[in-house]
């Protein structure tokens, strides 16, 4: 083999059981830098919990996550998002009470470098970091064109634009990885292609590694360049979409499932 | 009138106590939603230590400082030793860690420096003065000035600093806190110090009053139709609560009391507070248990 660029990131033997029901087992695969990777599977497959030791709220029972080059038998969740893992959850975990761009603001907090005391007395760094915040959040409701909702309490906002404001949150800290638990789930058509093309943008403007679980093969199919398809916590298939889509075990795991009728 | 006034403006003072009492509650249950069961405890345990380090001849200021520090570090081991372990885990588990918290809180604290009352003279008077034609308490007054200065310097923490946003989040959703990195370690060791020296405030200027011994951990009773009034998440809430009900006891017993045959201060604001509750959840300052800030 020719000399490779190290992956992004790699899974490396993972398993993980749940007081003895296996979840992962033996579970290795790369993703390369800048591309979008998504996990699809049955309910069930193991694809949520994988998520969730990528970024640290498990921790497998074997193997390790190898990130940019450095391993890691367990990661924090503060070391993940210190690394520059951002996370967006299956269903919203956003900060309901608070406003669209105090929740993004959120999603700067460990790049703070003021003290306390700093803030409390409005010093000028404070100062000057506060701006700052405020100008980066702006920016990345621009982006996800959020910028009317701004100041509007993100609970009472509809779903669809929530899933946007918790993306938001997720990449104002500028992550290299994004995690994403079905960024689709409970929309129409006309939002999935717009989230959908939001992805899209992300990875080719700010070069972001993205990995995410989604059911909507057919979107799948289009949005990702690389499907590692899983089941009852196996890997079944891993390859770009076109040979996903002709490949038959993942059209026998699919058949007999609830996603039967949209798989390809 | 002047009676009428000189009842309403001791009332409103002697609330601002209350007040101090529930905003400990409300800096843990804005930071983890829970009712934490233990501020009583905190607050007997910062009263006791002072006085124990006055009596045996340590200086007002250095007494305060030492307290302070202790009171820091028993919040760094209670998130270290408590809460960490607790992570993620509903908050009935963590009311449940409280309780069994307060119980070691006020034995160590009884244990090694003793059950008996002990007087905490804080050298402020407390014979009555008079403002224009109102007796007003000296001590009420200094009471209410320092709750004052106690909320401005919180209102800065909070509002000013981004400690207030990080805050909020740990309580709406740790797991999604934990993924943007914020540390919730710290935040939660800064909200319990935090609360405890809001304890220690409240400790001295009800042990001063009361005598410093066991049943001051009850003074948190007191807190209980403040925030029902007020609601759990908000410090102004708390304020306005412990107005109302400083007021509305001491505008009762005067009033209404000789009807019921006096002594009405103890139940009637938790008879109201329970009525409340029954009107509806949340209270006018409040708006719900997860309301304004």
């Amino acid at each position: 083999m020719g000399i490779h660029a190290a992956p992004a990131l790699e899974v490396r033997n993972v398993s993980l059981s749940f007081k003895g029901v296996k979840a992962i087992s033996d579970l290795s695969f790369r993703v390369e830098g800048k591309e979008i990777c998504a996990l699809i599977g049955p309910n069930g497959a193991g694809k949520s919990s994988l998520l969730n030791i990528i970024n640290g709220v498990y921790v497998p029972d074997s193997g390790e996550i190898v990130f940019e080059g450095e391993h890691f038998q367990r990661m924090r969740p503060g070391d993940a998002a210190r690394r520059g893992i951002g996370r967006g959850f299956q269903n919203n975990a956003l900060f309901s009470g608070m406003s669209v761009i105090d929740n993004v603001i959120a999603g700067l907090s460990r790049h703070s470098k003021v003290a306390l005391v700093e803030e409390m007395f409005r010093l000028p760094r404070a100062r000057r970091e506060e701006s700052d915040f405020r100008e980066r959040a702006h920016a990345v409701l621009h982006l996800f064109d959020l910028e009317k909702h701004a100041n509007t309490p993100v609970g009472m906002l509809p779903y669809g634009v929530q899933k946007k404001v918790e993306m938001a949150r997720a990449i104002v800290a500028e992550p290299r990885l994004l995690l994403l638990d079905e960024p689709l789930a409970g929309m129409n058509a006309g939002e999935k292609q717009e989230i959908a093309a939001v992805i899209q943008r992300l990875n080719a403007e700010l070069k972001l590694t993205v990995v995410l679980i989604e059911h909507d093969v057919g979107i799948v199919l289009k949005l990702a360049h690389h499907v590692v398809v899983l089941d009852y916590g196996r890997k079944l298939a891993d390859g770009p979409p076109e040979a996903i889509r002709d490949n038959k075990d993942v059209i026998a795991a699919y058949i007999g499932s609830d996603h039967a009728e949209v798989a390809v | 009138m002047s009676m009428f006034l000189e009842t309403l403006i001791g009332g409103l003072l002697s609330g601002t106590m209350y007040s101090l009492v529930a905003i400990g509650f409300v800096l843990i249950y804005k930071a983890s939603g829970v009712f934490n069961y233990a501020q009583g405890s905190l607050l007997l345990f910062a009263a006791l230590t002072f006085v124990t380090l006055t009596e045996n001849g340590v200086p007002a200021y250095a007494a305060i400082a030492i307290t302070v520090a202790l009171l820091i570090a028993t919040a760094i081991a209670i998130e270290k030793l408590l809460l960490r372990p607790l992570t993620n885990r509903s908050p009935m588990t963590l009311f449940m860690a409280t309780l069994g918290l307060s119980y070691v809180v006020e034995g160590v604290a009884q244990g090694i420096m003793g059950s008996q009352v002990r007087a905490l003279n804080l050298g402020i008077e407390d014979l009555p003065i008079f403002v224009g034609d109102i007796l007003i308490s000296q001590f009420d007054l200094v009471a209410a000035g320092v709750a004052l200065a106690l909320v401005v310097v919180l209102s800065l923490l909070f509002n000013r600093t981004r400690i207030g946003i990080q805050l909020r989040g740990v309580a709406d959703d740790t797991r999604a806190a934990l993924s943007l990195g914020i540390d919730i370690n710290r935040i939660w060791q800064i909200v319990w110090a935090v609360a405890g020296l809001v304890g220690l405030v409240a400790g001295l200027l009800w042990g001063a009053r009361q005598g410093v011994q066991f049943s001051l951990s009850l003074v948190v009773l007191k807190a209980l139709p403040v925030l029902i009034i007020g609601g759990f998440t908000s410090i102004p809430g708390a304020i306005v609560g412990g107005l109302i009900v400083g007021a509305g006891e001491s505008l009762a017993e005067t009033y209404i009391g000789p009807f019921l045959g006096g002594g009405i201060t103890p139940w009637l604001v938790d008879a109201a507070g329970f009525a409340l509750l029954f009107v509806g959840r949340g209270g006018p300052a409040g708006g719900g248990s997860r309301g304004g800030v």
